[in-house]
């Protein structure tokens, strides 16, 4: 009993940060120091019990946690199968499951005695959590939003100003979120002495992906348990959607040693996986170097990164975290694409049959669970992350549609 | 004994130190990449290093970033850059040249198969911004084997515990990359490379270069009174960009501005150490 498998595949990353022949640390020198101090405050800060408990308070009180496990049961009836279950990380407060990891980065950004936060954010979810966090603990903070991204998702933009967060535009190469990343590292070079760099994803160098899933596998533990209770099983499948990468590594960790378990991952199919735009690295992309790691990648064949497209700003994004790479390779999770038109029905289909307006990113999840879930006993069990809620993709959703608000 | 070895060697003899001219491949277009490369040795570049452009340059400032993108529009990919190296090799045999880039592109070409067609092109070292020693085994292994120099670089941030890390198994000579910051924004202070440099030079034989935030002939002769070489890239870079056409062509007589500017920051680093005890 709880004793982990002898081939377990939790216990990744290796001392160097990586997954198989994924992850890694590949940033210039300048930082490799700052990386190695981030690694050795992390190590420390997981084996203080103080910390944890510090992170479990504020996740209580403070997010809201756990979240609820809901049955969505119209939404099951109407698609005639599996039983459709939703984690509802979309209540947590700012509305999505990247406060989690925001928390636990804040905590040990103070405990390493830094100043200054900055962070990238491309749909403005991140940010606003970052800057969230920053309001909390008193910190001055700078996010990195790319220019396209500031223009398409400006009710986030101001939020983050609420906050009291400095938000800078970035114009450089396509800018969208993996501009804003590059500027966000560019200024961390800059200034090593007295910032943390609060990642928003399962990317970048070791150890940032190993942990961002660790403070984000609190969706997969609790939902698990919450399940067990209410169900007294396993689930079938874990869905979640895919851009870096984060709430579905936090679903999927604690499943991983599960073999009963199918567990899928949805990336974004923009226009459609031929089309040239979409967001889908694990299926169309190939392995390369990026932002601190080695991972799949949008890539042209000389190497250069290739822009992303996806209706939702946070699939936008030509990597996806390094232990997905992997995950992909061994075949332990599946992964599939959704396009933007399936996205937008599921968006609807939810709001209508179980009064949840979901973001677009788990819209792509229920699109994928859309797909299964008919052909599946009726006593089967679908989990399904729904990390984020909808109100800041209204206006998207309102001009894919045609309706002028 | 390698075009870089034999390079810093002779530098040694004549008792002074080298300049090492930047230039982005294929910004704004490949002829101009030619005609700067033909013409360094003869304004006095000592080495030369060339750029290899990246989509995504996490090192570098707007300067660099900006040629990067020019270069791409301009064609730029690795073929093409070795093939520019190769060129310049039927004229010139001496100097020394440095490829400086980010893995992915050499990842994707293969990283055996540019060692080689690197090393026959005439290439003589390798400068990866995003490739940390923990990392870079799999580019040293070929490089080694195919006698390609893997440039190390040495940041203010690398402490001394970690500059044996870094400095272990480096060969050519050491990049110190004199600023915290990415490149084209700050300048080192004399007093700051008077402190660095001989940290670094107690930590290994090899010549140290500094680059980032070298831009003017006294900047160049600063540090060349403390180190073996400086390299310019943003300044040279910056002559460049004001003189582009609507069109992105350079305009004519430009080639000349920046071949000027690399005499005088020639003449910067070799009046350096005038009155100084050879």
């Amino acid at each position: 009993m709880n004793k982990p498998l002898p081939n377990s595949l939790r216990t990744g990353p290796d001392e160097r940060g990586h997954f198989g022949i994924f992850g890694g640390r590949y940033v210039a020198e300048t930082l490799m120091p700052l990386i190695l101090e981030v690694e050795r405050a992390y190590e420390d800060a997981k084996r203080d019990p103080a910390f944890d408990a510090e992170f479990r308070r504020l996740l209580t009180h403070y997010v809201g946690r756990p979240s609820p496990l809901w049955f969505a049961e119209r939404l099951t009836a109407q698609l005639g199968g599996a039983q459709v279950w939703f984690k509802r990380d979309e209540l947590n407060h700012t509305g999505a499951h990247k406060i989690n990891n925001c928390i636990g980065q804040i905590l040990l950004a103070r405990r390493m005695g830094k100043t200054r936060i900055i962070a990238e954010t491309g749909a403005g979810q991140h940010g606003v959590a970052t800057a969230t966090v920053c309001a909390l603990f008193g910190l001055p903070c700078t996010i990195y939003m790319g220019a396209t991204d500031v223009a398409r998702q400006s009710p986030n933009v101001f939020r983050m100003k609420l906050l009291g967060a400095e938000v800078k535009p970035v114009i450089s190469g396509a800018a969208t979120l993996k501009d804003a990343m590059n500027e966000a590292l560019r200024d961390w070079v800059a200034n090593v002495a007295d910032t943390y760099y609060l990642i928003g994803t399962v990317a970048g160098p070791h150890p940032y992906p190993a942990m961002v899933r660790d403070f984000q596998s609190v969706i997969g533990t609790e939902a698990r348990a919450q399940l067990d209770a209410a169900a007294g099983r396993l689930p079938d499948v874990c869905v979640a959607a895919i851009g870096g990468g984060s709430n579905a590594m936090g679903l999927f960790h604690p499943f991983l040693d599960d073999a009963s378990v199918r567990l899928v991952g949805v990336e974004a199919a923009g226009h459609g996986l031929d089309s040239g735009q979409h967001a889908a690295s694990l299926s169309r992309g190939r392995p390369g170097v990026l932002h601190g790691n080695r991972t799949y990648l949008l890539q042209d064949e000389h190497g250069q990164i290739l822009e992303a497209h996806s209706i939702s700003a946070g699939l936008d994004y030509p990597g996806v975290g390094p232990e997905h790479s992997w995950l992909h390779e061994l075949g332990r999770v599946e992964y599939v694409a959704v396009t933007d038109t399936e996205a937008l029905e599921a968006f609807q289909l939810c709001t209508r049959t179980e009064g949840i307006i979901p973001a677009l990113e788990p819209a792509h999840a229920l699109a994928q669970v859309m797909k299964m879930a008919p052909a599946m006993d009726r006593d089967a069990i679908i989990l399904m992350n729904l990390c984020g809620r909808g109100d800041k993709d209204i206006f998207t959703v309102a001009e894919a549609l045609g309706v002028k608000l | 004994m390698s075009r870089i070895a034999a390079r810093f060697a002779a530098l040694k003899r004549e008792g002074r130190a080298g300049l090492i001219p930047f230039v982005e491949a294929c910004d704004p277009d490949r002829a101009t990449t030619e005609a700067l490369l033909a013409g360094f040795p003869g304004a006095g570049a000592d080495l030369i290093e060339i750029g290899m452009p990246f989509t995504d340059p996490m090192a570098d400032g707007p300067t660099v970033q900006r040629a990067g993108q020019r270069g791409l529009k301009g064609g730029a990919t690795l073929g093409v850059t070795l093939d520019i190296v190769r060129g310049f090799r039927r004229k010139d045999d001496a100097t020394p040249i440095v490829l400086m880039g980010y893995y992915n592109p050499i990842l994707s070409y293969g990283v055996e198969r540019f060692c080689d067609d690197a090393a026959s092109a005439g290439v003589d070292g390798l400068i990866v911004v995003d490739l940390p020693p923990e990392e870079a085994e799999e580019l040293a292994v070929p490089a080694g084997r195919t006698k390609l120099d893997l440039i190390r670089l040495v940041a203010p941030t690398t402490h001394a515990e970690r500059l044996k890390v870094v400095l272990q198994g480096a060969s050519g000579f050491v990049y110190y990359v004199s600023i915290t910051g990415i490149t084209g924004t700050r300048t080192a202070t004399e007093e700051h490379l008077r402190e660095a440099i001989p940290r670094v030079r107690a930590a290994t034989d090899l010549p140290v270069a500094v680059g980032f935030g070298v831009r003017t002939p006294e900047h160049a002769a600063a540090v060349a009174r403390h180190a073996d070489a400086a390299v310019v890239a943003s300044a040279l870079i910056d002559t460049m960009a004001a003189n582009l056409d609507e069109a992105g062509r350079l305009k004519p007589g430009t080639i000349e501005t920046v071949l000027d500017q690399v005499r005088a920051l020639a003449a910067g680093v070799r009046g350096a150490r005038v009155g100084r005890a050879a």
